[in-house]
């Protein structure tokens, strides 16, 4: 494997040796955990460990949930309801698993915008970027499939509203979304295959999980200077490095602690703060709820679905040029899976040479602008449509593709960056001076 | 940057959570100081008492609370009856159906409460404390539910406590003006008055405190595991900070020669 040279694992034992030559597990182990890691990384890079602590939660509170769950529409609601009174702890592994998601998603969202905002997709980690992308998709999936299986009113009308979106498909949608439901409803094919889904996915992720890491321990970490390690011989990437054992591991599960202390809180104290309160009345095919409103992390990309009505002047043009092929309820869908398709572009749409957002002075404005775009649009998201929610979604939403399609590229033409220190050991003993005094002796 | 995406993070939090999300025509709530709300809230033993006995001698008339074993009433954080208590209980007030004997029986604390269903019937008791939200602000972001809870509790005590005396009739059947139902008008009838139900411990028994008491004892159906719960999150964070604390300290001392400090630990 390429990379920042380091010191690779020696078999010494007779046995370690045996195995070494037949299957290099250990060594393979070793050089994860011993990888050089740019010793300036800030705080913001302790939620990938978050991560993966939410990856294994999720799938061992999940499999014990599984226990006890009934998939059928009669008794999934009743099931449910078996966990919080009868089974031991069941009130603790539900709660902690609904919250779970919700912890899954903040810590998702913070580590995107932290790439976002440090140029970590760009050249050599587009491929780390694009797998990060897929496996926050799947996320949307999981987390989509597993509100359905209580089946309460929401989970049932959200599931209703979010297949009706493949419904809107010019042609084969009603087709499609018929052979997604097993049905021509939300029924019970439907919750079976959505709990098969369900329980398959975060396999699938803890499998694109494995890539993502593999990807950025060949390219190794980005920094917050985004200066890549020195890595012409060992000694020089030491100066700019420190191994992930024992450093980071530490550090970031300090982080960790202090993320579980809130979560903690959140599940002994408000478990149902993100919860919808019509969900806890069981799904009822015959009364549509007043609102019908997804959870919070959809909300963002559930605003843009909105914001394009048929009254929008881009909508009307594109559904005039398309002889009305496109119509307001697709071109919505495309806005929406477009957006998260432009960011997964975002490695070739970002023409500026500086990699992080440090030193770019117009592009901190813009960013900043985009977290509050998101923020904004989530909040709208959760509104009904009319005035003035109709226009700050449009707004939201145009923004979001701007940044990306538009603001990016030229910024890069036309942005004076700064300067980045020459080197991550620079960065690093301006902020501890007392590192830099040890180093001259 | 970093101040933004904190702030960032927080607000997305507090901004969008789904029990604040439902907006429009909703209902006045009240809020009641209950004694399970807060992280050290728990339940008082005898309102929930004197709420089983509320929803027993009125409301079970028309509201079934399907979900909720009868052997619960024994458990810890709840009620608290002796098993005795719980046989005479479920026997003297519930006839069930029994396959077996293709008959009705007296209820056993093996049976659930009962299902009620059927014309002029109302909803499932059972998570109704759970199922509404009696506060959304401020703006509909739901964030003084941190403070106050969801209001569950407080939406069905005025409710209950809400009606008007106003009556129209609507395709047939007469609605009753309500102030906490979204929408101002319901099927249901007025049932609590002052005096609706003699308590046995001689408490209060004016409409308020009964409408409060049965509130009470339907937050316990919802959620019958809730003191169980706050434990189990006290002891989390507290273990947790114990955790967090350690690490906090090998951190500060792992590091620290690489960034030329010195550490006395």
């Amino acid at each position: 494997m390429s990379g920042i040279p380091h010191d690779h694992y020696e078999p010494k034992t007779g046995f370690e040796k045996w195995l070494h030559e037949r299957l290099p597990v250990v060594g393979l182990a070793y050089d994860t955990l011993m990888i050089p890691t740019p010793k300036n990384l800030n705080w913001w890079w302790i939620w990938g460990i978050v991560l993966a602590f939410c990856l294994v939660l999720q799938i061992v509170t999940g499999i014990i949930l599984v226990m006890h769950y009934t998939p059928h529409v009669d008794m999934a609601f009743a099931s449910v309801e078996h966990i919080m009174r009868d089974v031991n702890g069941g009130h603790m592994l539900r709660y902690i698993h609904a919250n779970g998601a919700s912890l899954f998603f903040v810590a998702v969202y913070i580590h995107i915008f932290r790439g976002l905002f440090y140029g970590s997709y760009k050249a050599p980690r587009e491929v780390t970027w694009i797998i990060g992308m897929l496996i926050y998709l799947m996320m949307m999936a999981t987390g989509f499939l597993g509100y359905v299986l209580p089946w309460g009113q929401m989970s049932f009308w959200g599931a209703t509203v979010i297949t009706g979106l493949f419904g809107a498909i010019p042609f084969i949608g009603e087709g499609l979304q018929t052979w997604l439901l097993g049905g021509p409803a939300v029924d019970n094919a439907t919750l079976n295959r959505f709990f098969s889904l369900h329980y398959l996915l975060p396999f699938v992720i803890a499998a694109l999980v494995a890539v993502h890491i593999w990807a950025f321990h060949t390219t190794g970490n980005n920094n917050p200077t985004g200066v890549e390690v020195r890595r012409g011989s060992k000694e020089e990437a030491e100066k700019d490095t420190l191994p992930f054992w024992p450093y980071f591991v530490i550090k970031d599960l300090f982080g960790l602690g202090v993320v579980l202390i809130v979560f903690f809180a959140i599940v002994g104290f408000m478990p149902n703060y993100l919860g919808h309160p019509d969900n806890y009345i069981e799904a009822n095919p015959l009364a549509t709820p007043a609102h019908i409103v997804p959870e919070w992390y959809y909300l963002p990309f559930y605003a843009i679905l909105r914001a394009f009505t048929a009254d929008v002047w881009a909508v009307q043009i594109v559904s005039f040029l398309t002889g009305g092929i496109v119509d307001a309820k697709f071109f919505g869908v495309l806005a929406m899976f477009g957006a998260i398709f432009v960011m997964a572009l975002v490695p070739w749409l970002d023409t500026s040479s500086v990699r992080s957002g440090q030193y770019r002075p117009a592009f901190k404005w813009w960013f900043r602008l985009l977290v509050i775009d998101f923020i904004v649009l989530m909040w709208v998201g959760a509104r009904d449509t009319n005035f003035p929610h109709d226009w700050i979604s449009l707004i939201g939403a145009t923004y979001w593709f701007a940044y990306f399609l538009v603001i990016l590229p030229l910024l890069g033409l036309f942005e004076k960056p700064t300067t980045p220190p020459a080197s991550i050991e620079d960065d690093f003993n301006a902020h501890y001076p007392g590192a830099a005094e040890k180093a001259a002796e | 940057m970093i101040k933004t995406l904190t702030t960032s993070a927080i607000m997305a939090l507090a901004l969008t959570t789904g029990g604040a999300l439902a907006a429009g025509d909703q209902g006045h709530i009240e809020d009641i100081a209950f004694s399970f709300e807060g992280p050290f809230g728990k339940y008082d033993q005898e309102q929930l008492r004197r709420g089983l006995k509320v929803y027993t001698e009125v409301c079970s008339a028309c509201h079934g609370l399907r979900y909720v074993p009868l052997r619960t009433l024994a458990d810890p954080g709840g009620p608290n009856f002796t098993e005795d208590e719980v046989r005479a209980y479920a026997a003297e007030n519930f006839f069930v159906y029994d396959a077996e004997l293709d008959e009705d029986r007296p209820a056993k604390p093996s049976d659930f409460f009962p299902t009620v269903s059927g014309e002029g019937m109302g909803p499932d008791l059972s998570l109704m404390a759970k199922a509404r939200a009696g506060f959304h602000g401020p703006a509909g972001t739901g964030i003084n539910q941190l403070v106050r809870g969801i209001g569950g509790a407080e939406y069905i005590a005025s409710f209950l406590t809400g009606f008007t005396g106003e009556e129209q009739e609507v395709a047939g059947s007469i609605l009753y003006g309500n102030t906490a139902f979204p929408g101002g008008w319901v099927s249901m009838a007025p049932q609590i008055e002052d005096g609706t139900v003699d308590y046995d411990d001689g408490h209060n028994n004016s409409a308020h405190h009964i409408a409060e008491d049965v509130s009470a004892f339907l937050m316990w159906t919802a959620e019958p595991k809730m003191m169980a719960r706050k434990q189990a999150g006290f002891v989390s964070v507290l273990m947790l900070v114990l955790l967090t604390s350690l690490l906090y300290l090998t951190n500060k001392k792992l590091w620290a020669p690489h960034k030329g400090k010195k550490v006395d630990i």
